[in-house]
């Protein structure tokens, strides 16, 4: 029972990974919370889910969802940050707010409150291992996360733009000297957090074979929390905190009921930011530089 | 000459050090500032002379040492209590607050009037004491024609001077002036220097950090001269002028 | 539904929503950004309920005690929040508000999700009583010694606490003062519509109160009634935009950042309606 717990937990988990991942990459690199990435997550699970219901494969479902979101986040990027990015991050973050409401509202009236749901099963089956059952589409779920991250750990330890985005992260002006175009980056860096942020989306709708305009308020807000937890400086402390909270929401869930939840999660991450506000990964204190 | 007086001097830091990690800002240093004394720290760039001023009103806490106020200690205090307590002083990069007029800086420099009640009270009604403080530091700095300007907006000159009138207004015992003429010219530096001696004749103690030498020397009753947080020669500015560690100190760097 | 009590009913949503407004803009004054007050206003609400229903005292002590025991946690609040900056302290208010939400979720005492009933109601001018009150309230204590400390602590708190003004007592006493404002527009909230729940004190509760600070003026409290006034009114001019007025929002949210960061109202714009006021 417990292990099959830690399975679902960790399948949570992973979402919650690629979503914080998203979350860490803005805010690692600009400062800015982008409260709009809750949306992104949720956006992105509506462009899969067309891209399901249209009976195509399941790879293009995933990519129509990173590149729908990533598109969003460029549009994002321009409108909402650009003639912000001098003003305290404070500013930008609000502005961000406000494209959260807008896509919700957006999504709302094209697709409606009530949850889209997949017909057939998509992945119906279910593997036994022992006393644990894992379903195909959580052994997706923990596939595709893994891919993910591995492509973003490739990109932004061994390619340029990697070492632009790293660049920029320890030091605007330096990066600028340096021939790193700071407008481009924040760009790249947007539209990667959204891409991260759509796939995380669509895996979720395969998981729960349901989506609605909620989900963003209800899952990719403590999106937050994970990567409070993980470290906001340094992007890779979500590899650990998203599959520790994970599993953490779902035992509270098992073991002291659905309403907690929550508490439960943010609970976590009100005591880190003030016990350890650097995170579990965050390094000393002194030790704020490294961010990406 | 004070150190005859029964009744201690106002200012005393008592071999202060201030480290950062491994890094000595401040060696063992001890200085003195008598009452209706105007006192000046001097030194090449990056001697300590800032980070004293930071020990001295509680930014900093001191590794070790005392700071004293008239002989009681003020070493680890909250800032805003030794501020209360009568130190205050102006900051290198200017430090106003930016949205509020020259008035207000006036004003609101002055929590220690008034009982609670009468500072949730309107400040014109319940405290007329503070408005009659206020308006004689305006007239004092000659600022009444700019008192309902926002104070960010004013030129650099009289930025300056609304910061030491702010500093004033709560009538401190001691003030702390960090490079209180930088970038002015000679007009402005010359009245600047006035306002001091009158605040120094009014029983104002003032230390003093200025690059400026000829502002420096034509001012202060006595120098400390720092160099690498340690302190290398004090004395009256004649003697300091010809101090052969001094000269070194500041000949070895390129001003 | 009649006319009139169709609106009767949007004016105090305005009422309330100007409550919790000037709950945020009491917090942001000293430059905090609270993104939990809904969290404050469900305290209020379900403990005046709690003494109005199971306890049986009339409202007014209700509100009042509700708001005392939210100012105390307001201030407990506070003093954590102190450590934590800007997008810190914004993202922690977010959790403490989600908390206090799933806390009531989970507090079957007081109906945990199917929400709580059994208040008495009370009319829409009951609350713009309460609403006038607090906002004149406001309005006098920002011509005062304390506001302008405030202002100092909220443009410079290092300067500020060089000057002798005790940042800490200044910051966590905004916290205390505005979560008590809270309370008082949860439970006015709980007593109108005689029923509450959980899903109710949400983030996005507490997104509606920074939105109409953030849009009416965020520098002066009458900027809270403007914002109350443009988020609950507006909507009714423009009938066109019926589904889409979330979105509107959302573009007249950003819009405002771009062209008047400081929202509608501000103090020169008030000085130009009011030249009586001190300079």
């Amino acid at each position: 029972m417990l292990i099959q717990q830690l399975v679902n937990g960790l399948t949570l988990g992973a979402v919650y990974t690629l979503i914080a991942l998203s979350y860490s990459l803005v805010m690692g690199i600009l400062g800015v919370l982008n409260l709009a990435i809750a949306e992104l997550f949720m956006l992105g699970g509506y462009f899969g889910f067309a891209v399901v219901l249209a009976q195509l494969p399941l790879p293009l479902a995933l990519i129509a969802g990173m590149a729908g979101a990533a598109l969003v986040a460029a549009i994002i990027e321009r409108i909402g940050y650009q003639p912000f990015r001098t003003a305290p991050v404070v500013t930008p973050m609000l502005s961000t707010l406000g494209f959260s409401i807008i896509l919700q509202n957006i999504a709302t009236n094209i697709w409606g409150s009530d949850p889209l749901q997949l017909t057939d099963e998509v992945f119906a089956e279910r593997f036994d291992i022992g006393a644990v059952s894992i379903s195909a589409i959580q052994l997706t779920v923990l596939g595709a996360t893994i891919v993910l991250v591995a492509l973003l750990a490739f990109l932004v330890q061994r390619t340029s733009i990697g070492r632009a985005l790293r660049a920029v992260a320890e030091n605007r002006d330096v990066a600028r000297l340096l021939g790193v175009s700071a407008g481009r980056i924040t760009l790249i860096a947007f539209m990667l957090s959204g891409s991260l942020a759509g796939a995380a989306g669509v895996l979720i709708g395969l998981h729960y074979a349901a989506i609605t305009p909620y989900i963003g308020v209800e899952i990719g807000l403590k999106a937050i929390a994970v990567m409070v937890v993980g470290g906001t400086t340094r992007i890779w402390g979500a590899l650990i905190a998203g599959p520790l909270m994970g599993v953490v929401e779902v035992m509270t869930v098992a073991y002291g009921g659905s309403q907690i939840r929550d508490f439960v999660v943010y609970g976590f991450m009100i005591l880190i930011l003030l016990l350890r506000p650097q995170g579990l990964l965050g390094g000393s204190r002194r030790n704020q530089d490294q961010r990406v | 000459m004070s150190a005859m007086l029964e009744t201690p001097p106002r200012l005393q830091l008592d071999r202060v050090s201030k480290l950062f990690g491994g890094v000595h800002a401040l060696t063992d240093l001890s200085l003195q500032v008598a009452p209706r004394q105007i006192v000046g720290v001097i030194g090449p760039n990056g001697a300590g002379k800032t980070t004293t001023f930071n020990v001295i009103t509680g930014a900093y806490r001191a590794s070790s040492g005392a700071v004293m106020l008239d002989g009681k200690a003020v070493t680890d205090e909250p800032s805003h209590r030794i501020a209360r307590a009568g130190i205050m002083r102006t900051f290198q990069n200017i430090r106003l607050f930016a949205d509020m007029t020259v008035w207000e800086h006036l004003l609101v420099a002055q929590p220690h009037t008034g009982s609670a009640l009468q500072r949730l009270l309107p400040t014109r009604l319940a405290n007329p004491s503070a408005i009659a403080r206020a308006q004689e530091v305006l007239e004092f700095f000659e600022l009444g024609d700019v008192r309902n300007r926002l104070a960010r907006s004013l030129p650099y000159g009289l930025q300056r001077k609304v910061e030491m009138a702010r500093a004033v207004t709560a009538r401190p015992k001691l003030l702390l002036l960090d490079e209180p003429v930088a970038g002015m010219n000679h007009d402005e530096a010359e009245t600047i220097r006035n306002l001091m001696l009158k605040l120094r004749d009014d029983g104002l103690s003032i230390l003093l950090i200025e690059h400026d030498m000829a502002f420096v020397m034509n001012l202060c009753d006595n120098l400390y001269v720092l160099d690498f947080g340690v302190l290398i020669a004090q004395g009256r500015p004649d003697e300091i002028r010809v101090n052969p560690a001094v000269l070194d100190a500041y000949l070895g760097q390129a001003d | 539904m009649t006319m009139s009590m169709y609106y009767a009913g949007i004016f105090a949503d305005v009422g309330i929503l100007l409550l919790g407004a000037l709950s945020v803009y009491i917090i942001l004054s000293t430059g905090q950004l609270s993104l939990g007050n809904a969290g404050f206003m469900g305290i209020g609400a379900y403990l005046t309920s709690w003494l109005t229903v199971m306890v049986g005292l009339p409202l007014t002590p209700s509100l009042l005690i509700a708001a005392i025991v939210a100012g105390i946690i307001g201030v407990v609040v506070g003093f954590p929040a102190l450590r934590l900056k800007g997008i810190y302290l914004a993202m922690a208010t977010l959790g403490f508000g989600e908390m206090v939400r799933s806390f009531f979720l989970n507090f079957s005492a007081m109906g945990g999700p199917e929400g709580f009933h059994g208040m008495q109601h009370v009319s829409t001018g009951t609350i713009w009583i309460w609403a006038i009150l607090v906002l004149v309230l406001v309005m006098v204590l920002e011509t005062s010694q304390i506001w302008l400390e405030i202002r100092a602590v909220r443009d410079d708190e290092t300067a500020a606490g060089l000057v002798g003004l005790n940042a800490t007592s200044i910051k966590v006493g905004a916290f205390g003062f505005g979560a008590a404002v809270a309370a008082i527009a949860g439970g006015l909230f709980a007593h109108h519509h005689v029923y509450i729940e959980p899903g109710n004190f949400s983030f996005e509760r507490s997104i509606d109160f920074v939105l109409a600070v953030i849009l009416g003026g965020s520098t002066v409290a009458p900027g809270a009634l403007a914002g109350a006034v443009i988020l609950v009114v507006l909507p009714e001019y423009l009938r066109f935009l019926a589904d889409w007025r979330f979105a509107a929002f959302g573009a007249l949210l950003i819009g405002m950042l771009v062209v008047r960061r400081q929202g509608l109202l501000d103090r020169a714009l008030l000085r130009l309606a009011l030249p009586s006021s001190p300079a």
